[in-house]
């Protein structure tokens, strides 16, 4: 016969008090990770762009789920949950990537979107060949 | 049987000072989540009457077709378009899930946790707010210039996109819109569902004391707020796309319209486990009251759900196999839908288990859960030929997943809820349904039901195209006895309505005439039944129960009663 | 109305509204997942979209996501006030807030009038069709935030149910983080 626990039935506590490292401090950290962020990608080398461009977002985004949002200091399971989501988007990317991403396979090819991509370039190209178009 | 619960702290004292509520605060602007509940359930059922009269439209059609259908007129192609898309949106949105998670949802679940209400009460009658709105947005979409969508419920672009292909422009706004809304409804739903049974159950309800419908309800939920998601996203696009003339799913602009397809299915298959499960979790509680036997397997029928839950979400492009997917990919979803049979197969394996050697009683809410187990069964078999995708390039867009989908939805949608509504009835309105009645009910629909879909099994083995609305111009369609079989089934389904009459004619006159009910007419052990019939606004007068052990504790050797409710201190 | 015991229980130990904004979390990942995973498919398919990307105003979402991240801080720092009881700080933290999430959408409308005016409007091209509805989905998320944390500044303000300033600042610190992933997304893959 269960024993009646009785914090089940508690009201809720206040959540104890976050500590940690000061708050406008990790706002200087995320600053200067912007600053990177912008100036990385400047450079133009591909593998530096992906870095300081995508890599500090993830960063940034660690920093202000544990330090703001003190998701460490939840139950574990809030993580799992919502890292479970993210996963779930990583795998319906995944399974649908060859389907609209890629526009040719073994034995077919969408032409239609080739096509698109092709419309794309060449109007991009007359755009930039007429006179006044801005050039970055 | 004596109800001695346990006083918690303070009686609910503040919510009875409501005696004097006026009509609309009472019946239209309630946060009593049995209200709201009930609110749901009969939108559910006027909806249903609406999806059923769109299924007579477009049946007598494919019978009988060109001819004057009494009621309606002539069905023209673009008539039957918006007929069948109606049926399939109506019974899957605004049917089975506001009746089987939403009404059923917010009036078990704190009843059956031994709490006052839901967590959040206002956001609760919010979500009804938004939800009827989205069933007028649908139901205003029948009288726009065009009439109601004709796209199917699948809405595929670019018919569904551009309104010279589906001819129904503002109609499919209107319909994209009413998704939307009824999306957005559940979601804030969901959130007070699950919020609601994490924390606030009774004193003592661990884990694996709550009941299973409560789990089933809880699971579904989480699948659909994990899944629905892309399918939001996906229709703003599509919404762009018929309103403002983007690209998101045209070739032509760079878009691409399998995109559509994946998020509509990635959302569109947990969606059918979404009603599946609380459907089983309304038959797990009628089988074991009316079996007088503890679940067989109560941890295996919740891993199991969890499992099909997870499994759910890796199966979905097997809608997909004709499409023009990465064939690599339709192995992949080949070999996943094959394997998520093995879990709802185990949690069928239970229930008959539960019911073996058990003190078997057949009213009325028991043959509607015994009658769930065997057709379920029947659809759930044919959906093995469906999923192996070599057999579904012949199969796909047929009468056979026609009928697949209807032997498994029909039970969810209308045998669950068939089976929940008689069996809790007495709860809700305090009075009994005919039993008598009931089963005359029960018997002139299971028939006709099979007579209606097994016909349409063999009519697709032999080709029968979906989405047709006149056989007469396929000739090979019309061989001999093809349309005698057409015919049939509809012979069938005109039975299977006439005796929806009995249905309704019973409920409502049950609810003003019926015999009084008691609080525990059934002898069951779960908290709902604590309460009084009906529970007073508060639920339990005498104090929010505690919970003492699980909820199938029938027939137990210690007891000389043949049940044990959960808020009933032992010795 | 009477709040319900039932909102009043923690089986799990965390506060009911706290949880229910995780829950609510989890429901807006997959939402912006399958917007912002459309994209990427798209995008990634789609090399010649580089030409329209280029026309992004850099330097405006920079300043964006500096505006967020600093707004985000005000909202940290309400919780922190409501913590130790102190509602009109909190208060007062929340109207910062909901003034960084004004600047933001002042710097997006200038730029969008910007680049519709120059022609890239919504239908020009594919990309520009993801850029509005995505940033759009997200400044709406950016606008129902700020009006539901000025309800919550007011009753702070009163010294009423501080423990709202922590939910409202799990969800603006979400949507913070949304746009931390868009900024890469729609200004710098060039």
């Amino acid at each position: 016969m269960a024993e009646l626990t009785p914090s089940v039935a508690a009201p809720a506590t206040a959540a104890p008090a976050h500590h940690g490292p000061s708050y406008v401090k990790t706002w200087g950290i995320l600053l200067g990770l912007l600053v990177v962020s912008v100036v990385g990608p400047m450079l133009e080398i591909r593998v530096v762009t992906l870095l300081t461009a995508f890599g500090v977002a993830l960063v940034k985004a660690y920093i202000v789920a544990k330090y703001f949002m003190h998701i460490d200091v939840e139950k574990r399971y809030v993580t799992y949950l919502l890292f479970t989501m993210v996963v779930l988007m990583g795998l319906m990317v995944a399974a649908v990537s060859p389907d609209v991403l890629k526009h040719d396979g073994h034995r077919w090819e969408n032409r239609a979107a080739k096509r698109s991509v092709v419309r794309g370039e060449n109007s991009a190209k007359a755009a930039a060949a007429l006179p006044g178009a801005v050039h970055h | 049987m004596s109800a001695a619960t346990e006083t918690h702290g303070h009686a609910g004292h503040g919510h009875d000072a409501h005696h004097d509520e006026g009509f609309i605060k009472k019946y239209l602007w309630s946060t009593d989540h049995k209200m709201i509940g009930f609110q749901y359930l009969f939108t559910g059922i006027l909806m249903a009457v609406i999806g059923g009269f769109t299924v007579y439209a477009f049946r007598m059609q494919q019978a009988f077709p060109g001819t004057h259908i009494p009621g309606f007129g002539r069905v023209t192609a673009t008539d039957y378009n918006a007929l069948v898309t109606t049926h399939g949106s109506v019974m899957v949105f605004w049917v089975a899930m506001p009746v089987l998670i939403a009404a059923l949802g917010n009036y078990l679940i704190p009843l059956m946790i031994g709490c006052d209400d839901m967590v959040f009460p206002r956001l609760n009658r919010l979500s009804y707010q938004i939800f009827l709105l989205s069933s007028v947005v649908l139901v205003a979409s029948f009288f726009v210039e065009g009439g109601a969508f004709g796209g199917a419920w699948t809405s595929y672009p670019p018919l569904s996109a551009k309104a010279e292909y589906s001819l129904t422009g503002t109609g499919s706004s209107l319909w994209l819109t009413a998704v939307a809304l009824e999306f957005a409804a559940f979601l804030m739903g969901g959130i007070n569902f699950v919020t609601t049974v994490m924390n606030s159950r009774a004193p003592g309800m661990r884990m694996f004391d709550v009941p299973m419908v409560v789990w089933m309800i809880v699971i579904a939920s989480i699948l659909f707020m994990a899944s629905v998601g892309p399918l939001v996203a996906g229709a703003i696009m599509l919404l762009f796309d018929q309103q403002l003339g983007t690209g998101f799913f045209d070739p032509a602009k760079g878009g691409d319209p399998i995109l559509w397809q994946h998020l509509f299915w990635f959302f569109g298959h947990p969606e059918v486990y979404v009603v599946l499960l609380p459907a089983m979790g309304i038959v797990a509680e009628i089988i074991t009251v009316f079996s007088r036997k503890k679940l067989f397997g109560y941890k295996t029928v919740l891993y199991t759900a969890i499992g099909t839950g997870v499994l759910s979400f890796f199966v979905w492009a097997h809608h997909q196999f004709v499409a023009g997917i990465d064939p690599r990919m339709a192995n992949v979803f080949s070999v996943t839908t094959l394997l998520i049979s093995i879990p709802v197969a185990e949690m069928i394996f239970v229930y008959i288990g539960t019911l073996y050697g058990g003190s078997v009683k057949l009213n009325t809410p028991m043959l509607w859960a015994l009658s769930f187990i065997a057709e379920f069964l029947l659809g759930g078999v044919t959906g093995i030929f469906l999923g192996a995708s070599g057999a579904d390039v012949y199969f796909h867009d047929t009468y056979f997943v026609v009928a697949h989908f209807h032997y498994t939805f029909f039970p969810i949608a209308f045998i669950g809820a068939f089976a929940a509504i008689t069996y809790w009835f007495p709860k809700m309105f305090g009075r009994e349904m005919n039993d008598t009645w009931g089963k005359v009910h029960f018997w002139g629909t299971i028939i006709p039901f099979n007579g209606i879909f097994i016909p349409l099994f063999l009519l697709g083995a032999r080709g029968d195209h979906r989405r047709i609305y006149d056989y007469r111009h396929f000739p090979d369609l019309m061989k001999a006895g093809m349309q005698d079989l057409r015919v049939f089934a509809t012979v069938c389904l005109l039975v299977l309505l006439a005796f929806q009459v009995v249905f309704l004619v019973n409920l409502f006159y049950s609810l003003v005439r019926g015999k009084k009910a008691s609080a525990n007419p059934w002898n069951a052990n779960t908290l709902e039944w604590a309460a009084p019939s009906p529970p007073p606004h508060g639920n339990f007068p005498e104090g929010l129960p505690n919970c003492y052990r699980g909820p199938y504790e029938y027939s137990h050797p210690d007891r000389a009663e043949d049940f044990w409710p959960q808020h009933v201190k032992g010795a | 109305m009477m709040r319900p015991i039932a909102t009043t229980r923690s089986a799990t130990g965390i506060p009911t509204g706290k949880l229910a904004v995780w829950w609510l979390i989890a429901s807006e990942i997959v939402i912006f997942g399958g917007v912002l995973g459309g994209y990427i498919m798209h995008r990634l398919g789609h090399p010649d979209w580089a030409h329209q990307a280029i026309h992004t105003n850099t330097w405006a979402g920079a300043f964006n996501t500096f505006v967020l991240l600093t707004s985000s801080l005000a909202a940290v720092l309400a919780h922190q006030a409501a913590e130790h009881g102190d509602g009109k700080k909190a208060a007062k933290m929340l109207y910062l807030t909901v003034v960084g999430g004004l600047v933001f959408l002042v710097v997006k409308s200038f730029e969008w009038s910007h680049e519709i005016h120059a022609g890239y409007t919504i239908t020009s091209n594919t990309f520009w069709s993801f850029y509005y509805t995505a940033a759009g989905i997200h400044g709406i998320h950016v606008i129902v935030g700020m009006i539901i944390m000025l309800f919550i500044a007011a009753d702070a303000a009163k010294g009423k149910e501080l423990q709202r300033v922590e939910n409202v600042g799990l969800y603006w610190h979400f949507v913070d983080i949304v746009w931390i992933f868009l900024f890469p997304l729609l200004y710098i893959a060039k």
